[in-house]
């Protein structure tokens, strides 16, 4: 639907349409959801369902038969950008001929496989879909074919010519059928579509199948057998361009004129003039226009038109002249009767050798970007597009790629190709990615792990960091704190394994033991990331050491843990209500030095503290206090003693 | 290539291009792109001069998966277990006469995070391995369990098995199994016993690289090989000490490491693929 602008509007199916709609922009998409107010003048809203829609404006990349045409052509792509530069001229034409024409036996793959699917499903509704999938797809190939032909091979005067007629004949009209049909009827020369396979082979220029034919009309008829021999004879002698260099076109020039003076004698003369078939023929091979239109249904396209009437008029046309011959036949073909098509505009427009043209109308037309970034990018490495800077300083080039790359990102596994895309974006390439890559939706940890080498191997380290950190986060909301951890190391986020740290003493001061051991027992040198997390390591190994009943080096480690202040103010309680039985032991664990040390640490911990009322009140607290100075008492006077008794001999 | 002429151009081919209205329908059958399918290798009779093989695969059936295809394995001729990313396992079977593929059972939400219930719960499911009739699967939730064919629920479940996530496992004897987790550590787990521990722990010193694949040699059974993020390749035997006997660089550490990396050992060669690489 058009409003009164021109600007196309979208029924948003499932919506109330009572309601006022509020919209957000995304990279691909609108998301809209109704709001409470009535629409303007109807009075109050009301609260409504709670939906969210998407409104996506390019559904193409989610069509899995397109999914080859997307991959394919990203291999050449890639191949195209790697390809060697230094090969110039000839060469280097040839090259960029050759990946014309891979792009195009792609496209051929991609409708092939549309083709069967839209025979082979049953849902008429999908075959719609694959049918409209399949003409567009061929319209894309008849559009770079000429594009082809025009400007990467940029065929001169002569061999043009041969290859519209190779293009007009590939593309234009169903004939092949038509020859079946024909060809294995008892009587072909009897047929009523005879005449009309020996026309479209002739305005085709396909004179040896049209001969073979005419010969079997001959023989059925042998009254007309010298008529025959002669427009047979014509036919063989018509003077055509060739590929390689053996006539200058001086000389083809010549020759035409000689045998095109001679077809006029024998039209004048009458010789055809009992079968008009025949004779229609002839004025064909006279390049009447009259008797060319005649055969308008045949040739279906005023395209078809334009070659046929240059094969018959002018067969040595020079690409600049193309564009007088383009529009006549267009008008003459037309008529009047119809306006020309999107598509007949950008044929045109190739025609006029507009590129510009050709790339601004076709983006228009087509659903997505894939198109006019292939192409442009391959005219622009045939060096035919001028640096045409838009207003954001980019070409057009970079523009078309940029924004192809962008649709790509926004399924769910071809943006692994976008990646490739926006690397070969010289200007803004590397700013899309990294707003790109930050927003894939990471749903497995495989996935993310593809996003960071990506991002790694392009030294994209804010990028690998923030993903770390997304990924973190969801490990720990899903109480994973080993997969959480192990993403924060490698993000080298100190803050985060901070945090995490926290999370695990927490869960050891709730529950009184270590969850996750195998992550904790082997931090290795990691455990230096963050403070906390290596008070966490050491902590537990404090424990692992007392399990072990290695006491001393427990009672060491846990002194320095205090003491170097690896272990946060909250947690020395907790570390010295660690410290009892060890102070409880009935050897003497810790020295003289240490106790002190254990006691100056208690009255840091005592006097320090702010909430010396709560301290106070809490009984538990106190008591705790109380049974710590008792016991480092004890201990001290226990290893005075000890350290001032002199060993026995 | 472009010799091909295109056969099926309609005459319509010329109207192609009107304007398309928008579509709006959700496209349902555009839905997800996974597909589980059946190829069928060819004859191999056909072997060139060199041995070498000549036929195209050629495909025989498949049917629609939800989620991502994490990992797969035959269970036997007919049957294959799928591993999704939804956190859901499921047997497949295939069926030979009229080449389609159908789905036998399916175990939902085997792998999921804090509650099962919740829609969005389910974690990915990493590693599958079968001995008919037995399956184990491994996830991001650090879960191991184990199933058996046909029946509704779990046998078991060792829940919390591992802090991190388990990205394969693969049987070691009929009794116990091999688990590589993502903090580099390789975990043996005897079935017999009811305990929710490991009975073994490995792991490399140094930096606790992430450990992608596993698999056992298929004669020595005490002969184990691990596949890291950074392309190592390691070695072990299980029977002596927790440290690799030696360590091989499969794959360069600076290019694609093997994200997606299986590990096969048959005879003396050990296959290990990295997006594209063979070693």
């Amino acid at each position: 639907e058009a409003d009164s602008d021109g600007a196309p509007s979208i029924l948003v199916p499932g919506a109330v349409p009572r309601r006022q709609l509020c919209f957000a922009w995304g990279p691909a998409e609108v998301l809209v959801c109704e709001t409470l107010f009535g629409r303007a003048g109807t009075g109050e809203g009301a609260p409504s369902t709670s939906r969210v829609f998407v409104v996506r404006r390019d559904q193409d990349i989610y069509i899995q038969t397109l999914r080859k045409l997307f991959n394919e052509s990203h291999g050449i792509f890639m191949g195209l950008q790697r390809s060697e530069e230094e090969l110039a001229g000839k060469s280097r034409k040839a090259q960029l001929v050759q990946v014309s024409k891979n792009y195009r036996s792609v496209i051929r793959a991609c409708m092939e496989d549309m083709h069967q699917a839209a025979i082979s499903t049953r849902d008429p509704a999908l075959q719609g879909q694959y049918s409209t999938q399949v003409s567009i797809l061929s319209a894309m190939e008849l559009i770079w074919n000429l594009c082809e032909i025009l400007f990467v091979e940029a065929a001169a005067a002569g061999p043009l010519l041969l290859r519209l007629l190779d293009w007009v004949r590939l593309h234009v009209c169903d004939v092949d059928s038509m020859v079946r049909e024909v060809l294995s009827s008892e009587n072909p020369s009897k047929h009523k579509l005879f005449w009309n396979v020996v026309d479209i082979f002739v305005l085709q220029g396909r004179m040896d199948e049209a001969r073979h034919l005419l010969s079997k009309e001959a023989s059925a008829n042998p009254t007309s057998m010298n008529m025959y021999k002669i427009l047979d004879d014509l036919m063989k002698k018509m003077p055509v361009p060739s590929l390689g260099n053996t006539q200058t076109l001086t000389e083809l020039e010549l020759k035409w004129q000689h045998w095109h003076e001679e077809c006029q004698r024998y039209l004048q003369d009458g010789t055809f003039a009992s079968n008009p078939h025949m004779e229609s023929i002839c004025k064909i091979l006279l390049g009447d226009e009259d008797a060319i239109l005649e055969k308008k249904e045949l040739m279906t396209t005023w395209y078809h038109f334009l070659v046929t009437r240059l094969l018959y008029s002018h067969p040595t046309v020079k690409p600049m002249e193309l564009r007088f011959y383009a529009q006549s036949s267009m008008d003459l073909f037309l008529g009047g009767e119809s306006s020309p098509e999107p598509l007949d505009m950008i044929l045109m427009a190739a025609f006029e050798f507009e590129m510009h043209q050709v790339i601004k109308e076709c983006s228009i037309v087509l659903s997505n970007w894939w198109f006019v970034a292939h192409l442009t990018d391959l005219l622009d490495h045939c060096k035919l597009l001028q640096s045409h800077n838009l207003y954001f300083g980019s070409n057009m080039r970079e523009f078309l790629l940029l924004e192809y790359a962008s649709g790509l990102f926004s399924h769910h596994s071809l943006w692994q190709l976008g990646v490739d895309y926006f690397d070969h974006c010289p200007q803004y390439g590397r700013v899309y990615l990294e707003l790109h890559i930050e927003r894939i939706p990471l749903s497995t940890e495989q996935k993310a792990l593809k996003v960071l080498r990506i991002c790694e191997q392009r030294q994209m380290h804010e990028q690998v960091r923030s993903i770390c950190k997304i990924m973190a986060m969801k490990a720990l909301r899903n109480n994973r704190l080993g997969s959480a951890l192990s993403w924060s190391i490698r993000a080298k986020d100190a803050a985060f394994a901070t945090l995490i740290s926290d999370r695990f003493l927490k869960d050891y001061c709730e529950r009184g033991c270590f969850s996750d051991l195998d992550l904790i027992d082997n931090l290795g040198p990691s455990m230096l990331l963050s403070d906390r997390l290596t008070f966490l390591g050491k902590y537990r190994e404090f424990h692992r050491l007392y399990g072990e009943k290695r006491f001393p080096e427990a009672a060491r480690l846990l002194l320095t843990l205090m003491t170097a202040h690896i272990a946060p103010c909250s947690f020395w309680m907790t570390l010295l209500t660690d410290a009892l039985p060890l102070l409880e032991q009935k050897e003497v664990i810790f020295s003289a030095e240490q106790t002190y040390e254990l006691m100056r640490c208690l009255e840091d911990l005592t006097a320090g503290n702010p909430d010396k009322q709560k301290f106070q009140d809490d009984d538990v607290e106190t008591t705790k206090v109380e049974m710590l100075r008792l016991a480092l008492a004890r201990n001290l006077a226990r290893v005075i003693v000890k350290e001032g008794t002199v060993e026995g001999s | 290539h472009g010799d091909v002429s295109a056969k099926f151009c309609s005459r319509r081919s010329a109207d192609a291009l009107r304007p398309l209205p928008p579509r709006l329908q959700s496209p349902d059958v555009f839905a997800t792109d996974n597909r589980i399918s059946i190829w069928s290798s060819g004859d191999l009779g056909n072997a060139g001069l060199n041995g070498e093989y000549h036929g195209e695969p050629r495909l025989l059936c498949d049917i629609q998966h939800n989620g991502d295809v994490m990992d797969m394995q035959f269970l036997d001729q007919e049957r294959i277990v799928v591993a999704s990313s939804t956190g859901t396992v499921t047997i497949f079977r295939h069926h030979q006469n009229n080449q389609t593929l159908s789905a036998n059972h399916r175990w939902e939400k085997a792998h999921y995070h804090v509650d099962q219930d919740t829609s969005c719960g389910g974690a990915a499911c990493t590693g599958v391995v079968c001995s008919n009739p037995e399956i184990v699967t491994v996830g991001e939730d650090g879960r191991i369990n184990l199933f058996r064919a046909d029946q509704k629920d779990a046998v078991r479940t060792i829940d919390n098995a591992d802090s991190s996530t388990l990205h394969a496992v693969t049987f070691l004897r009929t009794t116990e199994i091999l688990t590589v987790n993502s903090i580099g550590q390789l975990k043996i787990w005897d079935l017999r016993h009811q305990r929710n521990e490991p009975s073994q722990i490995f792991s490399l010193a140094g930096d606790r690289v992430p450990l992608h694949c596993v698999d056992r040699h298929p004669n020595q059974q005490h002969i184990v090989a691990t596949g890291g993020q950074d392309g190592m390749l390691s070695i072990w035997d299980i029977r002596q000490g927790t440290m690799p006997v030696s360590l091989l660089n499969a794959h360069e550490a600076e290019s694609k490491g093997p994200s997606n990396l299986a590990l096969n050992i048959s005879r003396n060669r050990t296959f290990t693929t990295s997006q594209g690489n063979l070693f």
